[in-house]
């Protein structure tokens, strides 16, 4: 019988933290702009540059460590790891590694009904590095060092994960903390949030660890399930053969589904790593951290049961409002304008999620604003528009931000309220179908769906459904 | 009228009074580096053009009384390690031939302020490693003293240029000694301000922790004048220090006055190694300043002998990681011919640096390298503590202590480069005081039987500028400046004598005084 | 005690700081490393048991910018001393890719 395998996951997550200025010097950190435009001689490792902190930066990283059930280190500092690589201009990397902002922490996941704590070893602040552009023209790459300098903090979890279900709830419990925190938008397309994955395989019932691969270069959730899936196969295979695994960095090429090792006798993964002359300690006291407790948003798990109790939302609708924070902002700005919030509940929960998902977009990419969403549910409340428009306006105000008002006017989609006119109308089409009518009267309901159906039909959909049924029983009577 | 003997502050007192042009203090310094440079050569770069057309915009400034400090219109050089924008600053190095920063150096701006009109940049131990500045890729600089001698190092350009009267002062940079040892081989005033008093943004990094910029002049008053404008508390700089109680006042401390004021001699200075003529000087110095009512003793200020191997660790690990953004990618030399990235970072690298440096970077990467951080790097760290002790308990009992600044005096070129140990224990008196972040002056005491320069070093207090200060002005009282037979000889001739004859070699404004490629391997040669 | 650095740990270290020496300049460089080794080696005659590692001679800390955007285009300066450059980017032999 073949041997059972427990995979072993331990995750290295880099979060680009949302301040506006990078971490050593006053420079953006727009995300785009054209090479080398957002630098200065910090960024770019002039010779006779210096770096100084971003205080934002430190008080971030405390957000998340706290947020993350972390102790924050009194006394840390940063530390230099030293590589030579293009994207690296000073060839060493601002980090820290002997004293980092935070250690020892830990979040509560949950896969299907099971409950489980994933621990986070350490937390530390760091620089990112420039971009490189690979020119196959003439076999050469281009270095920008826009993104040189953005701040970053390094999650690094302990080996407590056993599947890819159990990393991406722990990649999403991460980015919803950190989310509502502000702290960063989290967006692996972009970069924001990336992870490497560290994988290890051992014979199930045992408790040694095996030897891990490193995993780098994973974009997105399905690429880092793709890549876990993939490692562990390569690795039992290796294995259940009689290899060895060797203990070395791999990239993930998700086009290919498949990793290399990123071996080179050039990489000698010596970091040299010694205390930052350069910079000053950072010296952390209760005020400072009482200071940043208070400053620390509603986080998820009160705000969903806030929005049980206050509004009477129940858990699932709850569960997805509160999943990530722009779904949650929205909801709370739509429903103090219009005070309705179970009508804006609802349009989010249905509408909403049918459109992000047709879209393929996550809520933080969403374009409308509260205002007119509010506004829509008051048309609809009010009876000005029904709700199969109501449903036409939403896709403009998700597509393209309509102003509803302004909409709904400009193509004429007020519910027709002139009692007179639906006379007329309904008089036609009971005229026009005689056999419906008999049918209706002969106990046949849904012959009654049919007038209402022509009748709408007639008034170009722009009549109130419910007053049409009322006035057709009256005249049927 | 000899313009160019004047110290700083005279000269700025006379370009204040009308009695000349800062225009005509720069043509002075010009003509002086024309009829002297071929014999020391100090510079690396002389911009003639730049400075004369600065001292035009200083004179303008100083006319409409919108420049009225004591520096203004003054002539100076600045080390080749000061970013200058727009002026090559090259570190001595090949890796950095064709380099022109985009930004000025923080002290070099602060002097910029003051009215000063920088000339050049000085010569120096390529990346400020050497104490001989005979490892710099553009030649050596000789001692105005006696030309067949080293100048000292790393700011050995600096200290030339100062003695040899080339300009009124000079920046330099210590991080082991190199303010320090030069002053005293070319018989000038040096100190090296307290870590943190002077910002090192554009100071291109040798040991962070260690360097500091400092003033080069010809007496303890222009140091105490430059200092005030060059310090300052720079947001760019993190490890710039706010000034003390008496803010940036170092002037009020030259007061020719050392009554009661306690002074410590290290015995354990007075080891085998240390000239005789050289002690006699310092013991003798230290007597004139008890005859004027200083209280000297000698005390012992142990460890010693642990500064060297401390510094070199922690120096070497540090430049190894500084000097790592040398890589041919973003500025500075890159080998023309080269088969892939590692293969071109190896070739630009071993091509562009020098022996020493090369020698310092493999040191510093194998003490930083995998299992031997601990045994190396913090255990140099914890000596370092305990040095800082050791200083912090000498100065609960002294105001300051003296010592000299280099075990004798200037060596023939060529001398110390053969053994780079020997070369390293010449800064034995030098290096404790980078590794306790203190202040030391150096300044001449008297020349020895050869006829070279004796330098006294006066380490105060953290912070404590003012004490050393006052010590070195009242002992600088009583005696008067020595200028080198090369000056004296140079001021008495007619322009065409030989001291000019090759002038017009350095006629061309901004340009870099590189050697034939012949003579740079010869030197690279001797460097073993 | 004295020090011996063996061909390999030479080749490892020019690996490291990316130096490229010839045999001659490798012969040179390991008795110099030796030498200097040995010399460092006599810290050990010293006790730092309990002795804090200072990386800072001065207690200073907590050194800080706010975080405001007062850096505008660099790009010229940035790339003003580039040995190499094409459409606004340092160009490098190919990385990775």
């Amino acid at each position: 019988m073949a041997k059972q395998y427990e995979t072993v996951i331990g995750l290295e997550v880099h979060v680009e933290l949302a301040t506006k200025t990078k971490i050593f010097c006053s420079c953006s950190t727009e995300f785009g702009g054209a090479p080398n435009t957002h630098t200065c001689p910090v960024c770019t490792g002039m010779p006779g540059s210096l770096p100084v902190l971003n205080k934002q930066v430190v008080e971030y990283a405390m957000a998340i460590g706290l947020a993350t059930n972390c102790e924050i280190t009194r006394v840390c500092k940063f530390d230099r790891k030293n590589y030579f690589y293009p994207d690296n201009p000073q060839n060493y990397q601002i980090s820290q590694l002997y004293l980092p902002i935070a250690r020892n922490g830990y979040v509560e996941i949950q896969t299907g009904e099971v409950k489980k704590k994933i621990r986070i070893h350490e937390m530390h602040m760091e620089e990112d590095a420039g971009k490189l552009i690979h020119d196959e023209w003439d076999d050469t790459s281009l270095v920008d060092y826009n993104r040189s300098g953005v701040p970053l903090v390094e999650i690094v979890s302990e080996p407590d994960m056993r599947s890819a279900d159990e990393v991406i709830a722990y990649l999403e419990k991460l980015r919803t903390i950190i989310q509502y925190l502000g702290a960063s938008d989290c967006k692996l397309q972009e970069g924001s949030m990336r992870a490497d994955v560290n994988l290890s395989v051992r014979e199930a019932g045992t408790t040694e660890f095996g030897t891990r691969t490193e995993m780098k270069n994973l974009n997105s959730f399905k690429a880092i399930a793709r890549a876990i899936e993939g490692e562990r196969a390569r690795q039992i295979e290796l294995l259940s053969e009689g290899k060895k695994v060797i203990q070395e960095t791999r990239r993930w090429d998700d086009n290919k589904e498949s990793s290399y090792a990123m071996r080179s006798k050039e990489d000698a993964q010596d970091y040299r790593y010694f205390p930052e002359p350069d910079l000053v300690p950072v010296i952390i006291g209760d005020e400072w951290i009482q200071k940043i407790k208070k400053l620390q948003p509603e986080m998820r798990d009160e705000k969903l049961e806030r929005y049980k109790k206050e509004f009477d939302i129940p858990q699932y609708d709850a569960e997805i409002l509160t999943a990530s924070k722009a779904m949650a902002d929205l909801f709370e700005a739509a429903s103090a304008i219009c005070r309705n919030p179970k009508k804006v509940s609802n349009w989010l929960m249905v509408e909403t999620m049918r459109l992000l998902k047709e879209h393929d977009m996550e809520p933080e990419e969403i374009i409308f604003t509260p205002e007119h969403l509010a506004q829509l549910v008051q048309l609809t409340e009010n009876g000005i528009i029904n709700s199969s428009v109501a449903k036409e306006v939403f896709e403009k105000i998700f597509t393209e931000n309509a102003d509803p008002a302004e909409y709904v006017e400009k193509h004429g989609l007020k519910t027709v309220n002139d009692e007179g006119e639906l006379l007329k109308v309904l008089q036609k089409v009971i005229a026009g179908n005689p056999q419906a009518v008999v049918d209706y009267k002969g106990g046949k309901e849904k012959a009654l769906g049919a007038l209402v159906g022509q009748t709408m039909k007639a008034m170009k959909g722009k009549a109130d459904p419910g007053m049409v049924n009322k006035k057709l029983r009256e005249l049927l009577k | 009228m000899d313009i160019t003997s004047m110290t700083a502050v005279e000269l700025g007192k006379r370009i204040q009074a009308g009695e000349l042009s800062a225009v005509e203090a720069v043509k002075a310094s010009l003509a002086q580096i024309d009829k002297v440079e071929t014999s020391v050569h100090g510079f690396v770069t002389v911009d003639r053009e730049g400075a004369l057309r600065r001292a035009e915009e200083v004179q303008k400034k100083i006319d409409n009384e919108t420049l009225t400090g004591p520096l203004a219109g003054v002539p100076a050089a600045i080390k080749d390690n000061l970013c200058t924008k727009d002026m090559p600053t090259t570190c001595s190095s090949r890796i950095l031939e064709n380099f022109k920063p985009t930004f000025t150096a923080e002290a070099v701006k602060n002097l910029e302020k003051a009215g000063v009109v920088v000339i050049g940049k000085t010569n120096m131990d390529e990346f400020a490693m050497g104490s001989t500045t005979e490892t710099s890729y553009f030649g050596v600089t000789r001692n105005p003293w006696n030309t067949d001698h080293v100048p000292g190092g790393s700011s050995g350009g600096s200290c030339a240029a100062v003695a040899a009267e080339e300009c009124a002062f000079a920046l330099g940079s210590d991080t082991g000694g190199s303010i320090r040892q030069p002053s005293s081989f070319c018989g000038v005033v040096g100190i090296k301000p307290t870590y943190g008093t002077v910002s090192r943004y554009g100071l291109i990094a040798y040991g962070s922790s260690l360097d500091q910029v400092g003033p080069v002049a010809r007496d303890v008053t222009d140091c105490a004048v430059i200092l005030e404008a060059i310090a300052s508390h720079d947001p760019k700089d993190s490890t710039s220090m706010p000034p003390g109680a008496g803010g940036y006042d170092f002037t009020g401390a030259l007061v020719d006055d050392v009554k009661g004021m306690r002074i410590g001699i290290p015995q354990d200075y007075f080891i085998e190694g240390l000239d005789q003529e050289v002690k006699e000087h310092i013991l003798s110095a230290a007597k004139v300043l008890e005859e004027k009512g200083a209280i000297v003793e000698e005390f012992d200020l142990s460890l010693v002998q642990y500064a060297i191997p401390a510094y070199y660790v922690i120096a070497s690990a540090e430049a190894s990681s500084n000097l790592s953004r040398f890589d041919g990618v973003k500025y500075g030399y890159r080998t023309p011919d080269y088969e892939g990235l590692h293969n071109m970072y190896k070739k630009s690298r071993s091509e562009g640096f020098g022996a020493e440096v090369k020698r310092r970077i493999m040191l510093g990467s194998f003490v930083l390298s995998s299992g031997y951080y601990d045994a190396y790097y913090l255990k140099a760290l914890k000596t370092k503590a305990l040095i800082k002790q050791a200083f912090d308990r000498a100065f609960e009992k002294y105001d300051v202590i003296l010592a000299p600044a280099a075990p004798t005096t200037a060596p023939k070129l060529g001398a110390s480069l053969n053994d780079p140990l020997k070369m390293y224990l010449g800064d034995i008196y030098t290096i404790s005081v980078n590794l306790a972040g203190l202040p030391g002056i150096s300044i001449p005491v008297g020349t020895d039987s050869k006829g070279l320069p004796v330098g006294m070093q006066i380490i105060g207090s953290c912070f404590d500028e003012a004490k050393l200060f006052r010590a070195a002005y009242a002992y600088e009282q009583t005696r008067a400046y020595e200028r080198p037979e090369l000056v004296k000889a140079s001021k008495e001739t007619a322009s065409e004598e030989t001291v000019s004859a090759k002038a017009e070699k350095a006629a061309s404004e901004m340009k870099t005084n590189k050697l034939s490629d012949e003579a740079v391997r010869t030197m690279e040669g001797g460097d073993r | 005690m004295a020090n011996k650095i063996s061909d390999e740990t030479i080749e490892y270290v020019g690996i490291l700081a990316k130096l490229e020496l010839s045999e001659q300049e490798k012969e040179e460089a390991k008795t110099d490393m030796e030498k200097m080794l040995d010399y460092i080696d006599t810290l050990n005659e010293l006790d730092t048991e309990g002795i804090e590692p200072m990386s800072h001679v001065f207690p200073v800390s907590n050194v800080f910018r706010e975080d405001v955007v007062t850096n505008g285009d660099g790009s010229e300066d940035t790339l003003a001393n580039a040995p190499l450059k094409k459409d606004n980017s340092f160009k490098v032999p190919k990385t990775i890719g």
